[in-house]
């Protein structure tokens, strides 16, 4: 009896989730524009976005975006967190401090304090901007994910490897970040995610000199329906279902 | 909610457990094998036996925690095979003891009159004596992680005991305690338990510990009850090599049985020497059967031998020996190279006991104190 | 080899505090400098030190614009917990090879943009959305609901979107939750009510409050979800901050308002912060 219950909240919660998505995917193939009414299968608006060389392109650059910011990020916040776990320096707490500043940080907060430093020193809102501001947002995750990985080595670990004559470098190379491959990974993967996702501080720091999709989607969506918007989510949808899978085939491959 | 009235429906001679045909799987597996029990008034049972045997589970089944496959449980005179644990008067006290952490020890103590709508005035009343009990009294408003192990196992025991239940429940308790202190507490644990007159069921692997508490044992192994009985029995009397084993250090001896030569005593090829053995006509043995002779290292007595010497007896070589301040252990090595483990006590008649390596041996033991065993393979 | 080791060090040091310095820190201070500063029309701010800005927000109007907000944001995230506990709950007592697979379903959604679910969003909501149609079907209501471009789509956007956020810490400690004490707690004669209100619940507050804040602070800076969802009478705190900055140019009170909303946030975290300090004490456990 209780498992019914459960199962049906769970059912209904997931619904919620997921039903907006689901009337975006189906809308893609409705033949109606309004999408209010089911009128028929059709690839139309698949094709309408692809003659649409500006939300690709806004599309492309917003994956773009994330793929290289996540990976940035993943590699900047390791060394913050590898810095922060292995070595002592009297700037501990500020890095601490200011990582906590970010990650509490309402997003507007973040995004008009980073137009602010561009605006400063005169550079033009674009491609460098967006992944400055979008690896500085994702490094906090990127480094609370690894440092708790650290945290559950075994010091003792380490020190053998010091006393077998192992250089910092081998150290850092050959022992600590392989083993803390998957957390790296994981942080990759919620930086993706939030870079992907992100709407508010894109909004501020990017130029016309680069689009992205947030805003591309915005002016469309201003404008009235626009039903190849559709056709976008169930593409990347499915493009990151993809990554994930190969993903997680690349990690099954490698256990083997 | 539990019921506060304790009206007994049971006669005072009759078991106040009864377990009939128990059984429980899990994921297919057999953890509990039709398992019948009695358990009586006021009696410390110690259910003995090695990790996976199915002790915890018999536990958790009579504290409601876990509910049976088959069978039926009868607390008291009355059946709660079906009955969920917070309608049981039964309580347990858990191996981690399982303190609330966020509430302090009067609380803690408090939680099962207050589940059950005591008045505060007689809440207070009750939690005061039994904190009085187990020497807690100056601790009722420390947290959990305030307190050393052992003051939370007394917390955890006044929790459960608070609540006169009909019988307590204890899940390896004092695995987690130092052994001094794990000494200390099965001495207090054994005043308790004849002080409030309760019947506490007590599962352990240790079997130091079930020998020196309980009225009664209960070994058990894959799910079923390989022997029960009071500690003196299981000790001396095993009835299979399990137990024999388990409980305490054994030596088998390999023998053949020769002839019966009366109602008690038997003649038998033990290894390699005749030599007449201990063994009741009840034990079914018949002439020519393969049978084990099982002795205690204490039972065991040697005699110095020259190398020139032979024996009657089983001949044997020292092979390590071990002081040990009360009595001199000694491993002795078989001529067909099988071991066994004597233990040999100083005393005023031969005060200097001692032998050297590699000495030669002859084996024998104090009569009667054999037990003999149908060889199972 | 002593110096090798010694300069990697000091890269990685190096590199990530000139990153943090000049991405976080610095920014960061030139807006709480601007919060301070007057407005001028030709070189966008001019050092003039003045309290008009905060003044400013001590106006009816934006008093009214900041309460609307905080008052959508804090029912959203009350929405958050109720729905999100249950849910939370329920898959951390799931065996283990579903768990994960469970919340990773949470989390896919995200992969699509999250300004693109908003705008699915919209069509459900709407007066001929799968919304009303199916509460019309089953006959609960009889009219369609207007719901567009009220505050309560407004909340229902910003659940729809921070809900995994509520979830993902309350599932963290929830799990943590030992077995043996509900287990405890039974044999002691609690009912399922009691176990919940006197053993779970207050040892997951950690994860509540956790959860809350994780919600609450972003909800107030969502403008995406009151521009599309709630028109131009259900502003957010973000709107506000949105509008000085990018429309109107006005970085000394854009500044000040954002300042403000970090106070709040700051002064939110200080009590779960006093919160966490009375429970460690305690309880002694991670938060």
């Amino acid at each position: 009896m209780k498992k019914i219950i459960n199962t049906i909240y769970l059912f209904m919660v997931y619904a919620f989730l997921y039903i907006p998505i689901i009337v975006l995917i189906v809308n893609s193939f409705n033949v109606s524009k309004f999408g209010q009414k089911w009128k028929g299968v059709t690839f139309k608006w698949y094709g309408e976005l692809l003659d649409n060389d500006s939300l690709i392109q806004a599309a492309i650059h917003s994956l773009t975006i994330a793929l290289i910011s996540a990976t940035c990020a993943a590699l900047l916040g390791s060394l913050m967190a590898i810095a922060l776990y292995r070595y002592r320096f009297k700037s501990k707490n500020f890095i601490k401090g200011l990582l906590f500043v970010v990650m509490m940080s309402p997003d507007i907060t973040m995004a008009i304090s980073l137009l602010a430093i561009f605006t400063l020193i005169s550079i033009e809102l674009g491609f460098f901007t967006l992944l400055i501001a979008h690896i500085t947002f994702c490094l906090p995750f990127v480094v609370i994910t690894v440092l708790a990985r650290l945290s559950g080595f075994d010091i003792r670990m380490l020190e053998a490897a010091k006393d077998l004559g192992a250089k910092e470098w081998t150290i850092l190379s050959k022992i600590i970040m392989p083993l803390a491959k998957t957390a790296i990974m994981s942080g990759w993967l919620l930086s993706f995610t939030l870079s992907l996702d992100d709407v508010i501080i894109s909004s501020f720091v990017t130029g016309p000199s680069y689009e992205i999709l947030p805003l591309k989607i915005y002016s469309m969506v201003r404008v009235g329906i626009s039903p190849e918007i559709n056709a976008l989510a169930t593409v990347m949808l499915v493009f990151s279902l993809l990554l994930v899978v190969i993903s997680k085939w690349l990690v099954r491959e490698k256990i083997r | 909610m539990k019921s506060t009235l304790i009206i007994s429906q049971s006669k005072p001679q009759d078991p106040v457990v009864r377990i009939k045909g128990l059984s429980k799987n899990f994921d297919g597996k057999t953890i509990i094998n039709h398992l019948d029990l009695d358990i009586y008034h006021s009696e410390f049972l110690t259910i003995l036996g090695p990790s996976g045997c199915g002790k915890t589970t018999v536990l958790r089944t009579i504290a409601g925690l876990e509910i049976a496959d088959e069978g039926s449980i009868i607390l008291d005179g009355e059946d709660v095979t079906s009955v969920s644990a917070e309608n049981r008067q039964v309580n347990t006290v858990f191996q981690s003891y399982a303190l609330f952490p966020h509430m302090h020890v009067f609380d803690n103590v408090a939680f099962g009159l207050r589940m059950q709508g005591v008045s505060k005035e007689e809440i207070k009343t009750r939690v005061d004596e039994v904190l009085t009990m187990v020497q807690l009294s100056d601790f009722s408003y420390r947290f959990p992680h305030q307190l050393s192990g052992g003051q939370q196992q007394r917390v955890a025991i006044a929790r459960a005991v608070v609540n006169k239940p009909k019988v307590l429940l204890l899940d390896e308790s004092l695995s987690a305690l130092d052994y001094k202190l794990r000494k200390q507490m099965q001495i207090e644990l054994k005043r308790l338990q004849r002080k409030l007159g309760i019947t506490f069921i007590f599962v352990t692997h240790d079997q130091e510990e079930a020998l020196s508490m309980s009225d009664r044992i209960i070994v058990m192994r894959d799910g079923i009850i390989e022997q029960a009985g009071d500690p003196k029995s299981i000790y001396e009397e095993p009835k299979n090599l399990f137990v024999a084993k388990f409980i305490g250090e054994i030596n088998i001896f390999d023998a053949k049985v020769l002839t019966r030569l009366d109602d008690l005593h038997i003649l038998a090829n033990v290894e390699g020497k005749k030599d007449v053995v201990f063994c009741p006509l009840e034990k079914n043995i018949q002439i020519n059967d393969a049978i084990k002779v099982l002795l205690r290292p204490e039972d065991i007595r040697l005699e110095e031998l020259k190398n020139s010497q032979d024996s009657n007896e089983i001949i044997g070589y020292v092979r390590e020996r071990n002081y040990k301040g009360m009595t001199l252990d000694s491993v002795v090595q078989l001529e067909n190279g099988k071991t066994i483990m004597v233990s040999e006590f100083f005393n005023e008649d031969d005060p200097d006991v001692d032998h050297s390596l590699n000495q030669k041996v002859a084996i024998t033991w104090v009569n009667n104190w054999e037990v003999v065993l149908k060889d199972e393979d | 080899m002593k110096t090798k080791c010694f300069n990697i060090e000091k890269l990685i040091i190096g590199i990530v505090l000139g990153w943090l310095i000049c991405f976080i820190f610095i920014p960061n201070l030139m807006i709480v400098i601007t919060s301070f500063l007057t407005k001028d029309d030709a070189n966008i701010i001019s050092l003039v030190f003045t309290l008009d800005n905060y003044l400013k927000l001590l106006d009816p109007m934006y008093v009214k614009v900041l309460w609307h907000s905080f008052y959508m944001a804090a029912f959203a995230t009350l929405f958050c917990l109720i729905i999100g506990y249950p849910f939370a709950y329920i898959i951390a007592r799931m065996q283990i090879k579903f768990r994960f697979f469970m919340l990773f379903l949470v989390i896919v959604p995200f992969w699509t943009n999250s300004l693109i679910r908003t705008y699915g969003l919209k069509s459900v909501l709407g007066t001929h959305g799968l919304l009303n149609k199916f509460l019309l079907a089953l006959s609960i209501i009889d009219k369609p609901l207007h719901i567009m471009y009220s505050e309560y789509a407004v909340m229902i956007g910003l659940v729809y979107i921070l809900l995994p956020f509520m979830i993902l810490p309350l599932f963290s400690s929830i799990e943590k939750l030992d077995n043996c004490y509900l287990e405890a707690a039974k044999d002691l004669g609690a009912s399922r009510w009691q176990i919940f209100r006197r053993i779970v619940l207050p040892l997951t507050i950690p994860g509540i409050i956790g959860g809350c804040l994780l919600v609450l602070l972003p909800a107030l800076g969502m403008f995406y979800v009151a521009d599309l969802l709630g028109g131009a009478k259900n502003l957010l705190i973000g709107n506000v901050i949105k509008t000085q900055i990018l429309n109107m140019r006005d970085w000394p009170f854009g500044s000040a308002t954002s300042i403000t909303l970090t106070l709040v946030m700051a002064f939110l975290l200080y009590i779960y912060w006093k919160i966490s300090q009375k429970i460690h004490k305690k309880v002694e456990m991670e938060i």
